[in-house]
């Protein structure tokens, strides 16, 4: 399966049927515009079909892509391949919020050539469930695994939130919640999870809330036990860390779609607000449901802004971006396609990175490791 | 001569001082309002922001008084800061009178005192006024009852005004025609001026101002300064307006401005005798006096690579501030960098302001210090203002520090507090004064290092801000000193070395470790912050190692957003200072000379 240098292709279905209180993402709650925008999408399809051509990533995201009926489902699915060529063996994700599809949708998708689901639990604990403002319960969250299962996907990715405010004051009870959401998804065995600290976002409803509450996020020594204890018990069962917030049984089962973020790959997004890159080119659509048919309706390409990268740009975002991997930054590629030797004009900084145990560099690579995960951000400061 | 009058306006801080000499400006017509820009006077950007006059600048105001008669005021403005008093000194020294400016709603306070003090000693005529009376907290009759009991002036000659609102400037004007005498002198005379200020202007080099007190100055004549004899041949002579106005003389008895090919501001003295070399005044003008810094600290650049930036920049802000000096030096820790001597803690701070700010460069200064005596065993002398330059202990005989006296004006309900805290400062001979029911007057003498260290602040904050002070060097006096190194990760940090008492050191030494610990920013590894007297440790504070500092989410649209903010990082890393693998940030060493209690 040597496809991995093809683009992926994204597509931001920009409904939900509620907003969650943490969410930053753009998406609304009005469904009857599901239409206007399918009939966008084709529009955009259309535009970019010369520039991109093949694919061998597709992944539904949003918003909710499971807002959408089976059949808008079917029709974007077959929207995208009349269009596009999908490479054989393509990874083809959706992603599901649970208590939205029914079990028999579920079979339409897998039958469509959906081959992987990841599904929104973020918890199995009711309690988060409604504090982070989500419509379903833990018990559906259960029942969404059972059903993926039974529609025959033996690829499941689990989304999960960790880190949230304690509300009765007691941060040890919220941790050991966590952990007993994280064994939760354990016992269904997905192929993949992907762990989320709660970020606060700006303008959500959850960054209003703990602005003026007591309640805070935890600091720096919690958020750092919450991030060792998951990445060293999911681990222990036996899955890689292979980014910061994701986890994979074994490396086929990585998300070869985010992949193509973090190596520079190129990629085409479209929907409202979804961001493209060509490889020095990046550019992306208006956060804006109406401003994006609008254009789209006039046939030119609905960019709400670009930017072409500098050779010291490519670097900077390959540098953070290889560093929140686990198997870090090839040097002689990075030289290579960077112009940069990190090991002869950043061997001391490595010296000392390594020294702290924050990576490892050995083997031409500069690899985090798990304590420099945790600290990703700062590894590509001091290396930059 | 009778058509002029020479004053200034003095005040406490922020008592409208500025305000009204601008309206005095625009109702005389010097500018009109369209080109009007509150405070004119003040014309650097920071004294303008802190409200402040730092440098002080002179104006001549054309004015057709009540008698139908034209005069011209001479306004000299003063600075209004206690590190400035000495050049308020020379500015009043050269004026027969002042408007002394008391706000109507703090009243009478340690400046307005101290400065009255200063009128007096020069024999001035003394206007009081009354300003801010369009205040709702505005009390005028407490403030007339202060002016008669604290001040020893008649309340009902003060004149009422607000300059904010432009009431009260006609009457100020007035009085002053009619309360202020004209000067005396005798044109005829040998040359006699007073040198009370001087500004570098790129083009003509020093442009001096001064005040006539005998004989007549015009251009060609050759002048003689006293201070160190040196002589020029005289370009220009001229007034004052918004702008310089070229004169054919100056007499005895004005104002005005001489450019002479004198290269910087500081071949002149403030309170220097200008006088003609061929006909030299028998003795000069009294009152001079060499100011010195007392305030010492090592200025060094962030980046190595801006050392020679850093180096011009000092040469060209040297160029207009006579008092700032400074040499090269240099620090095993933090590089090549400059040792600089201040009149206090605020010219400290203007000037480490208008190098980042007008030159653009990233500093970082040592702990400030005074200037120690040391008596060594061979007999010899040895002045120490830089902690790095302590002698060898077992080599002293004898340690000595300056001492100040200050002088506070408070509320009594305040003066548990303050002298609580004058004593925690080693404060002794205490002396107080009721000026009035409710309000004293303190003084204490006091070592000047432990003013320094965060006095005002916390002076300020004991007090509530309804106290004021002010402060004169006194003398030295023998004390026992010993010297506080800073150690970062075992690695000494000679720039947060501080010379202490011994009996504070180590208290200091644990606050010391405190403030860093609040300043530096946790990094990847422990540091270890040790307090040391000798090869002793007295304090020690930890900076555990970060251990998290990652976004959780970083997909396709969260690319460039990250990036940038990571772009914007990187700037903010240049102004912290590498000291072997930790870096320092600029604030901590400034920090180092605040307590918790701030």
């Amino acid at each position: 399966m040597n496809t991995e240098n093809l683009p992926g292709l994204y597509l931001h279905i920009p409904f939900c049927r509620s907003k969650c209180a943490y969410c930053g993402f753009y998406s609304r709650t009005d469904i009857s515009r599901i239409p206007d925008f399918l009939k966008g999408l084709r529009a955009e399809m259309a535009l970019y079909r010369k520039a991109f051509p093949r694919f061998d990533t597709v992944y539904l995201g949003g918003g909710t892509p499971s807002v959408l009926e089976t059949p808008h489902l079917e029709a974007v699915l077959d929207t995208v391949r009349r269009h596009f060529v999908i490479a054989d063996g393509a990874e083809i994700t959706v992603e599901i919020n649970p208590g939205d599809l029914t079990a028999e949708a579920l079979r339409t998708l897998r039958a469509l050539g959906v081959n992987r689901l990841t599904l929104g639990c973020q918890s199995f604990d009711d309690a988060v469930l409604a504090f982070l403002g989500r419509r379903h319960t833990a018990g559906q969250g259960r029942d969404a695994i059972l059903a993926a299962r039974a529609a025959g996907f033996d690829h499941l990715g689990l989304d999960l939130i960790y880190g949230l405010p304690a509300p009765g004051g007691d941060p040890g009870a919220t941790f050991r919640g966590w952990l007993t959401t994280l064994r939760t998804a354990l016992s269904f065995q997905p192929e993949h999870l992907s762990c989320y600290q709660l970020t606060l976002e700006a303008d959500t409803p959850l960054a209003a809330t703990l602005a003026l509450s007591p309640l805070s996020l935890p600091d720096d020594d919690l958020s750092a036990r919450y991030f060792l204890t998951t990445s060293e018990r999911l681990e222990a069962a036996g899955y890689r860390h292979y980014e910061v917030s994701n986890f994979a049984r074994d490396d086929d089962h990585r998300a070869r779609h985010n992949r193509k973020y973090w190596d520079h790959t190129p990629y085409l997004g479209l929907g409202p607000a979804a961001h493209s890159f060509d490889g020095a080119r990046r550019w992306w659509n208006p956060r804006d449901l109406d401003a994006w048919v609008g254009a789209l309706r006039e046939g030119v390409r609905p960019i709400a802004g670009e930017e072409t990268l500098t050779r010291d740009q490519q670097r900077l975002e390959a540098l953070f971006l290889g560093l929140r991997t686990r198997e870090g930054i090839d040097i002689r590629a990075f030289r290579r396609r960077y112009g940069l030797d990190l090991r002869a004009e950043r061997g001391n900084e490595i010296g000392q990175l390594a020294a702290a145990g924050l990576v490892r560099s050995d083997g031409g690579r500069v690899s985090p490791t798990r304590r420099g995960l945790a600290c990703a951000d700062f590894l590509a400061r001091f290396l930059s | 001569m009778n058509h002029i009058r020479n004053f200034s306006i003095i005040a406490h801080i922020d008592h409208g001082k500025s305000t009204l000499a601008d309206r005095l400006i625009q109702i005389t017509g010097v500018v009109d309002a369209r080109n009007f820009q509150d405070q004119i006077l003040d014309n650097m950007d920071i004294e303008r922001e802190r409200g402040i006059t730092i440098k002080s600048q002179a104006i001549a105001l054309p004015y057709r008084a009540a008698d139908g008669r034209d005069y011209t005021l001479n306004l000299i403005d003063t600075p209004g800061h206690v590190d400035f008093t000495y050049e308020v000194s020379r500015s009043l020294a050269s004026c027969e009178g002042v408007l002394l400016l008391v706000d109507a709603a703090q009243g009478v306070q340690a400046q307005t005192l101290a400065n009255l003090y200063l009128a007096l000693e020069n024999d001035l005529a003394i206007i009081p006024v009354i300003n801010k009376i369009d205040l709702p907290s505005a009390d005028i009759e407490r403030v007339k009852e202060q002016i008669d009991a604290e001040l020893g002036l008649d309340p009902e000659t003060a004149i009422l005004c607000s300059a904010k609102e432009g009431t009260g400037i006609e009457e100020i004007l007035e009085a002053v025609v009619r309360q202020i005498p004209p000067p005396v002198g005798d044109p005829e005379a040998p040359l006699a001026a007073l040198i009370f200020d001087a500004k570098y202007d790129a083009f003509r080099g020093t442009v001096i101002h001064c005040r006539l007190f005998a004989g007549t100055l015009k251009a060609g004549d050759v002048i003689r300064f006293h201070y160190n004899d040196a002589t020029y041949r005289v370009e220009e002579v001229g007034r004052f307006r918004l702008q310089r106005e070229k004169a054919d003389a100056l007499r005895a008895g004005e104002v005005g401005y001489i450019i002479a090919g004198v290269k910087t501001v500081s071949d002149v003295r403030t309170g220097d005798t200008i006088t003609h070399e061929s006909r030299p005044c028998a003795a000069p003008l009294p009152g001079f006096k060499e100011i010195k810094p007392v305030v010492f600290a090592s200025i060094y650049p962030i980046a190595s690579d801006d050392y020679e930036d850093l180096a011009v920049s000092l040469e060209k802000y040297k160029l207009n501030d006579g008092s700032f000096v400074y040499e090269k030096d240099s620090s095993a820790a933090l590089g090549q960098g400059f040792r600089c001597g201040f009149l206090g803690l605020l010219h400290l701070d203007v000037v480490q302001e208008r190098l980042e700010r007008e030159y653009d460069l990233s500093i970082i200064l040592s702990v400030p210090s005074v200037r120690y005596h040391f008596i060594l065993k061979d007999g010899a002398s040895a002045w120490v203002d830089n902690p790095m330059h302590y002698p060898d202990p077992v080599s002293v005989v004898k340690s000595e520090e300056p001492y100040i006296r200050a002088a506070m004006m408070l509320p009594d309900r305040y003066l548990g507090a303050v002298m609580k805290l004058c004593m925690e400062k080693r404060g002794v001979n205490s002396q107080m004064n009721y000026l009035s029911p409710g309000r004293v007057e303190l003084t204490y003498e006091m070592p000047l290092s432990d003013v320094i260290y965060d006095f005002y602040d916390r002076f300020k904050s004991v007090t509530q801000g309804y106290g004021s002070f002010d402060y004169d060097l006194i003398d030295y006096r023998e004390s026992n000193l010993v010297l506080l190194d800073i150690l970062v990760n075992g690695e000494k940090v000679d720039a947060l070395s501080q010379i202490v008492h011994r009996d504070r050191a180590r208290a200091r030494g644990v606050q010391a470790c405190d403030r860093l610990k609040d300043e530096i920013p946790r990094q990847m590894f422990k540091i270890a912050i040790q307090g040391a007297i000798g090869g002793e440790i007295v304090s020690r504070s930890t900076i555990s190692a970060f251990r998290k500092d990652v976004t959780a989410k970083c997909y396709g649209g969260d690319i460039t957003r990250k990036r940038k903010l990571l772009e914007k990082q990187k700037k903010g890393k240049k102004r912290m200072k590498m000291i072997g693998n930790v870096s320092i940030p600029q604030s901590a060493f400034l920090a180092v000379l605040k307590s918790d209690t701030d």
